[in-house]
């Protein structure tokens, strides 16, 4: 390799770790601002959903039909995406914050940014996934 | 000189050498009650079990733990066992201290597994035959006891500890004014300042214990004792370096370094503080006690006037 | 101190290998007696926390087995519906109890309150932050947690 392919090749890597470290992360207070809200705010939707449980008896409350007609309820079908965005968003981001407590490279920190950010979407897509897919669902 | 002082046993056992005096030392211990007897003229022998290592000449050295018979009495320190296991037994103790009064926090230890001040910690309160001593937690080594506080002192240089005011005209010297500060004021961060930098709220602190970046507890509230300091006008570039993601966030408030604090800091508190004012929660008590001062009383009208009518017109 | 302090090797960020670091490591948050009460709450908050996440993840992909039909649910229920499956969710909902009371706890002392102000120290030097009225918040975290096991282990077990 040529000189000048070496240092376009550094210059390339430099801009690509630049863009990287430029992504508008948040700031930390404001992240923890969220952490907080969503912490309060799982708190009653998850009361909710607890107490939903406790409408009729226990076994029957889990019973195919049952569980289904909830699903079709759309203020419940909300409730649920809301406990998952909340819960979802409040657990990886302790888990964040126990992971780069652990460890403080700028690789690990970055591959733990990533991996959260990825982690929160996945699980809130999957259960949206089977919100929308219950709420469709015909009783036969 | 010598007829001034009490010929006392310990007198008697400190002048022999050393052989002799591992037989007195015998001949008082089968002869003397029980280890815990607190009586004023009576002294016992305790163990100490000090964490040898030699760090810098060898730093493959394997660390390991040396036991040493010490006379104790009823207002013997860790401190005082320490330097007569130096004085009498091995003197290439590596120990570091300095005013003996709990003012210098040079003495920083762990003592039977809590970091406390060697000087002011008292073998009778210990209520252990065997006294084991350690350096300080989160600290590197360097020999026996003594720890490396570079990195201390980097964290706490990283929060600016000093005032910072943009009005201040020191440089004229024909026109010198004064900082006016009540006691209300002072109240503010005047527990802050009696840090001592002995290092023990660092060791105690869980997240120092894994996390190489985050300041401590120590640095963090003098952040807030500067912070909350009415003379001091630089709170934002203060509260960018600690509103990272390894700064104040990283406490959770375990409590430890204010359980182990020797001087009443509460750096915990002053933590969850400055906590409330990046939050947005509290952020009006610097303004409240300007505008008190403003209101009691007329000579603090000169200094605070001029620059609360500027505030004023930066939030219009 | 300063000549010793640098001919000693300073420490990286990274270079956690160092055995002089002489850093607690994780051993350091294993230590939860020693330190008082907030440190009993630092750990049960992060116990509590890492073990709701592992559930909830559990728990979204055991409610997916819905979009397969009933004898997917009625399969998934068998293996949920056991004695040891009860004895997990008791567990649950007594951390989900002891991370939420004590989680609005320390948002209210990591915002300043219920900490005392700040003040002249004397001795005995006794800090004020560390005191029983933010401190009850845990006890009662506790109390309520082990009273919402009990009740959740009377629904699970009697069906009703």
């Amino acid at each position: 390799m040529t000189s000048d392919s070496i240092k376009n090749n550094r210059n390339k890597n430099k801009n690509l770790t630049k863009w990287f470290s430029n992504i508008p992360f948040l700031r930390e207070s404001q992240i923890m601002k969220i952490h907080y809200i969503t912490g309060v705010g799982a708190l009653f939707v998850v009361a909710i959903h607890i107490m939903m449980r406790l409408i009729m008896p226990f076994n029957m409350s889990l019973e195919f039909e049952n569980v289904i007609l909830n699903y079709k309820n759309i203020f419940y079908a909300l409730l649920l995406e809301s406990i998952l965005i909340l819960i979802a968003i409040h657990g990886f981001n302790g888990l964040r914050v126990i992971l780069i407590e652990i460890r403080q490279t700028q690789i690990w920190e970055r591959a733990v940014n990533i991996l959260v950010i990825v982690a929160m979407i996945g699980i809130i897509a999957y259960g949206t996934r089977t919100i929308i897919i219950a709420n469709g669902f015909s009783l036969g | 000189m010598m007829k001034i002082f009490k010929k006392d046993k310990t007198k008697e056992i400190r002048n022999e050498r050393p052989l002799e005096r591992e037989r007195l030392n015998k001949s008082t211990s089968s002869s003397s009650s029980s280890h815990n007897n607190n009586n004023n003229n009576n002294q016992s022998l305790r163990t100490l079990r000090i964490f040898r290592i030699n760090a810098v000449k060898n730093p493959n050295d394997v660390p390991h733990f040396d036991e040493f018979q010490v006379p104790v009495k009823r207002w013997t320190t860790v401190l005082d066992a320490l330097l007569d296991a130096k004085s009498y037994q091995d003197s290439s103790l590596g120990i570091r201290y300095s005013c003996r009064m709990a003012s210098c926090g040079s003495c920083g230890m762990k003592i039977n597994g809590i970091p406390r001040l060697a000087c002011y910690t008292k073998i009778s309160d210990l209520d252990t035959n065997t006294i084991t001593c350690e350096p300080l937690p989160n600290f590197p080594y360097i020999r026996d006891l003594v720890t490396d506080f570079s990195k201390f002192f980097d964290h706490h240089r990283s929060v600016m500890p000093f005032i910072q005011n943009k009005k201040a005209d020191i440089p004229d010297v024909n026109e010198l004014s004064e900082y006016q500060q009540s006691p209300q004021d002072l109240d503010k961060f005047l527990q802050f300042s009696y840090c001592i930098k002995c290092g023990l709220c660092y060791s105690a602190c869980p997240t120092v214990a894994t996390d190489l970046k985050f300041p401590g507890p120590q640095a963090l509230s003098q952040a807030y004792r500067y912070f909350a300091d009415s003379r001091d006008s630089d709170k934002s570039n203060r509260l960018k370096v600690i509103d990272t993601s390894h700064g104040i966030w990283r406490c959770h408030f375990a409590g430890s370094c204010s359980n182990v604090c020797p001087k009443g800091v509460d750096p915990a508190l002053g933590i969850q503080l400055l906590r409330s004012h990046l939050l947005g929660i509290s952020n009006s008590e610097k303004k409240i006690a300007k505008l008190q001062d403003r209101s009691n009383n007329n000579n603090y009208n000169n200094f605070y006037s001029e620059e609360l009518e500027e505030e004023e017109e930066e939030e219009k | 101190m300063t000549s010793a302090a640098t001919s000693a090797k300073r420490i990286d960020d990274n270079n956690s290998k160092n055995d002089r670091t002489n850093r607690e490591g994780l051993r350091g948050w294993l230590n939860p007696i020693i330190y008082g009460w907030e440190r009993v709450s630092y750990w049960f908050q992060r116990l509590t926390g890492i073990f709701l996440l592992v559930y909830f993840i559990g728990h979204v992909y055991e409610t997916s087995s819905l979009v397969s039909g009933p004898d997917a649910w009625a399969a998934m229920l068998e293996l949920t519906q056991t004695i040891g499956g009860h004895l997990f969710l008791i567990l649950v909902i007594g951390a989900s109890t002891l991370h939420t009371v004590n989680g609005i706890r320390l948002i209210f002392t990591q915002s300043g309150q219920g900490l005392g102000k700040p003040g002249r120290p004397d001795y005995p030097y006794d800090p004020t932050s560390v005191n029983n009225k933010q401190r009850s918040g845990l006890w009662i975290a506790f109390i309520l947690a082990a009273v919402a096991m009990l009740y959740g282990a009377n629904v699970l077990f009697s069906g009703e």
